[in-house]
């Protein structure tokens, strides 16, 4: 550095309390030295600020009453986080209601706080969960140990697990903040099937996987209707397959 | 022991304060207390500062052999926020140890990210071979990261002295660095953002903007603290000649950072020892000759002026790549690439559907690799390394051997702050129990680093 050291060190060596005419003296080799830190570009100030330079902090202050105040008013109004923020997780589903889990355990592998616990099911031709063979038949996130690293999102391997921006998790127990499978799941979107149900006629999990699925078909809400007629999701998810069912005809005429 | 009636008992304490008095104070009143040492007429009074004090910068245990108000012996007592990271890091793969080693300096958080990934990286000879974007992002994250704890440094310097103005100015720059990091990484501290081959994921849309509009306002944070500051008087009578530890005395205690360049020397890994490809920015290294809490207080705002024009460097440096299209951050070799796209979409932020597509649907070597990369991690070559890089508050080592497994045999961080709070007693010793606070937020030691 080619300014280092300007003449600066005598004046750092006092120790005794300031009385004013020293604090005066002080304040000009300060002004003097000046150019040393102040890279900015503001150096070049003139006599009168130098000689306000030891109460400059006033006017900062006094600014500082016209700008507009940075706090937050957080619980009364939220500003929200960056879409990236790792917030509490969610498990998804497909557009017709399947799991997108398959209880591979990828998750809780990766996961450094052995915050995850998974146990996976098999799916069976009258109850199936998710496309393919396996499900995730019990699936814990336990928040009191979660660091939210996001590393189980980027392990699982059917963007079953994602993270949303919900950060208010607070609860008053330890096993209150184990969150459960059915906590988890991302609520049934209006036309989506509950499962379980089988996939759609003709698909297989890949058709899945590669993300061609967008609804539920007529044999599926045939197949739930003769099991669970009181099944709440059944009316909507019957209409958006009829929809769907009438656009592909339409489509090939 | 009653508040009321101080009594004292003899005390076989920690090793030298055998034979003085113990006195356990709840509440009541210090005459009473200091009538009953004077009636006993020790010579020596030991006195505890921390770890529950609100001016020892953390946890962090400070005993003191006092003489009326000078201080005639200080030492460090540490250990009360050991959470044995080292340790756990043997049995976490060489990817789930970012997540850990993270958590170290919780100020400076990227530093120790970068300085572990740099390591491996040496480990695994791929140096050369980590995207350039990738050390671009690494340099932009640390040089916001650098103003970040020195505005901790400062601000919270300036609360121990009273002056709450300065804590509250500069935690309120120092948000819009966390913005940045939240908007980028998706945490505000904590990240695991930097991973060993490159960083988890390429910058937000529009980042490079947000950080060329926080500028502005980060440089006036920077001028307005140091308008309260360096010319004011209290502050100048508070720091001047106070933690004087000249260099002779720094280099002696292994000091480095602010504390060894404010003592004159221009110490700084970023040009001594180039990493991440430092040697091709325009900085200066930043030095003072006051080797006291004044000066150091200066190097930092210095310092992190610098750090701004770093930054504005690597901006260039990242739109003009931006104009040339998309470049990758992970290094191509796949037996090593952490194995994820993320994306955010309506159902929040995960694994991209071409991601998907690729590893479910259509190369089921990427998905072997996706599930060993993620279960078991890759094997680095047996042998150690030591990698070496300048943390806002002195040298950061990274010293970690493979014994050609999955996960590291030993890692041991040479963490800034602990070797520098090696000075306190002699900064301390001779001066008054109020300088005792100033020396120690000069020295900024982070205690999460300190005791890992």
């Amino acid at each position: 550095m080619a300014d280092q050291g300007k003449g600066r060190s005598p004046a750092r060596t006092g120790t005794g309390k300031n009385v004013p005419a020293k604090t005066k003296t002080k304040a000009k080799a300060k002004a003097k030295a000046k150019p040393d830190f102040d890279v900015d570009g503001d150096s070049d100030k003139n006599a009168v600020q130098e000689f306000l330079a030891p109460v400059a902090g006033f006017g900062v202050t006094m600014s500082t009453l016209f700008r507009p105040v940075v706090t937050e008013q957080y619980p009364f109004e939220k500003k929200g986080t960056y879409p990236r923020y790792h917030g509490r997780h969610q498990l998804n589903r497909y557009a017709d209601g399947l799991e997108k889990c398959i209880g591979c355990e990828l998750c809780a592998w990766v996961c450094p706080a052995d915050a995850i616990y998974v146990e996976s099911g098999n799916n069976t031709p009258g109850a199936q969960y998710s496309p393919g063979e396996r499900y995730g038949k019990v699936y814990q996130i336990n928040y009191l140990r979660c660091i939210f690293c996001a590393l189980c999102i980027e392990a699982c391997p059917t963007r079953a697990l994602t993270m949303t921006n919900d950060f208010e998790l607070a609860g008053t127990s330890r096993a209150e903040m184990i969150f459960e499978k059915e906590t988890l799941l991302a609520p049934l979107r209006s036309g989506m099937l509950a499962a379980p149900h089988p996939m759609i006629e003709g698909t297989d999990d890949d058709d899945y996987y590669r993300n061609e699925v967008t609804g539920p078909s007529l044999d599926q809400v045939d197949w739930v209707r003769e099991r669970r007629p009181d099944d709440e999701t059944l009316e909507a998810a019957a209409a958006a397959a009829q929809r769907a069912a009438q656009a592909t005809v339409g489509g090939a005429e | 022991m009653s508040s009321t009636t101080p009594s004292a008992t003899r005390g076989a304490g920690p090793a030298g304060t055998e034979g003085v008095h113990e006195f356990t104070a709840t509440g009541g009143d210090w005459d009473q207390i200091s009538a009953e040492a004077e009636r006993l007429g020790d010579e020596r009074i030991v006195v505890n500062m921390g770890p529950q004090h609100p001016s020892t910068h953390g946890v962090l245990r400070v005993v003191l052999e006092i003489e009326g108000e000078t201080v005639t012996e200080a030492r460090a007592g540490i250990g009360f926020l050991h959470t044995g990271i080292e340790k756990n890091m043997e049995f976490r793969t060489w990817t789930q140890g970012v997540t850990f080693c993270t958590r170290m300096d919780y100020v400076a958080p990227l530093f120790q990210e970068a300085g572990y990934c740099l390591a491996v990286e040496k480990l695994l000879d791929i140096t050369d071979d980590v995207p350039e974007r990738a050390t671009l992002i690494r340099v932009l994250m640390m040089e916001l990261n650098r103003v970040a704890s020195h505005m901790v440094a400062i601000g919270s310097g300036g609360n121990e002295l009273g002056a709450t103005t300065m804590m509250t100015i500069a935690f309120r720059d120092r948000e819009e660095i966390m913005r940045i990091f939240e908007a980028v990484t998706g945490l505000r501290m904590n990240h695991a953002y930097i991973r060993p081959g490159g960083v988890a994921q390429d910058l937000a849309p529009g980042t490079t903007q947000m950080v060329r509009d926080a500028i502005p306002k980060i440089r006036n944070g920077i001028a307005e603290l140091e308008k309260i500051t360096l010319a004011n008087p209290i502050f100048i009578g508070r720091q001047q000649g106070v933690g004087y530890l000249p260099l002779a005395g720094a280099i002696a205690l292994g000091a480095a950072g602010p504390i060894l360049r404010a003592a004159g020397l221009p110490f700084d890994l970023r040009r001594t020892q180039p990493y991440c490809g430092y040697e091709t920015y325009d900085f200066e290294i930043v030095t003072e000759t006051g080797a006291d809490a004044y000066a150091r207080m200066v190097v930092r705002f210095r310092e992190m002026r610098e750090s701004l024009k770093i930054v504005q460097q690597v901006l260039d440096r990242l739109e003009a790549q931006d104009r040339q299209g998309k470049h990758p951050v992970m290094v191509a070799d796949k037996k090593i690439a952490w194995p994820a796209q993320l994306a955010v979409g309506t159902d929040g932020q995960g694994n991209s559907l071409e991601h998907i597509k690729e590893i479910m649907g259509t190369s089921m070597e990427a998905l072997i690799h996706h599930f060993k990369l993620v279960t078991e991690g890759f094997r680095v070559p047996a042998g150690q390394v030591y990698q070496q890089i300048e943390h806002p508050k002195g040298i950061l080592g990274v010293h970690l051997v493979s014994d050609g497994g999955t996960r590291p045999y030993r890692a041991h961080f040479r963490d800034p702050s602990f070797n520098n709070l090696q000075t306190l007693g002699i900064m301390c010793e001779g001066g008054t129990i109020a300088d005792v606070v100033v020396a120690l937020a000069s020295i900024d030691p982070v205690l999460g680093g300190v005791d890992r």
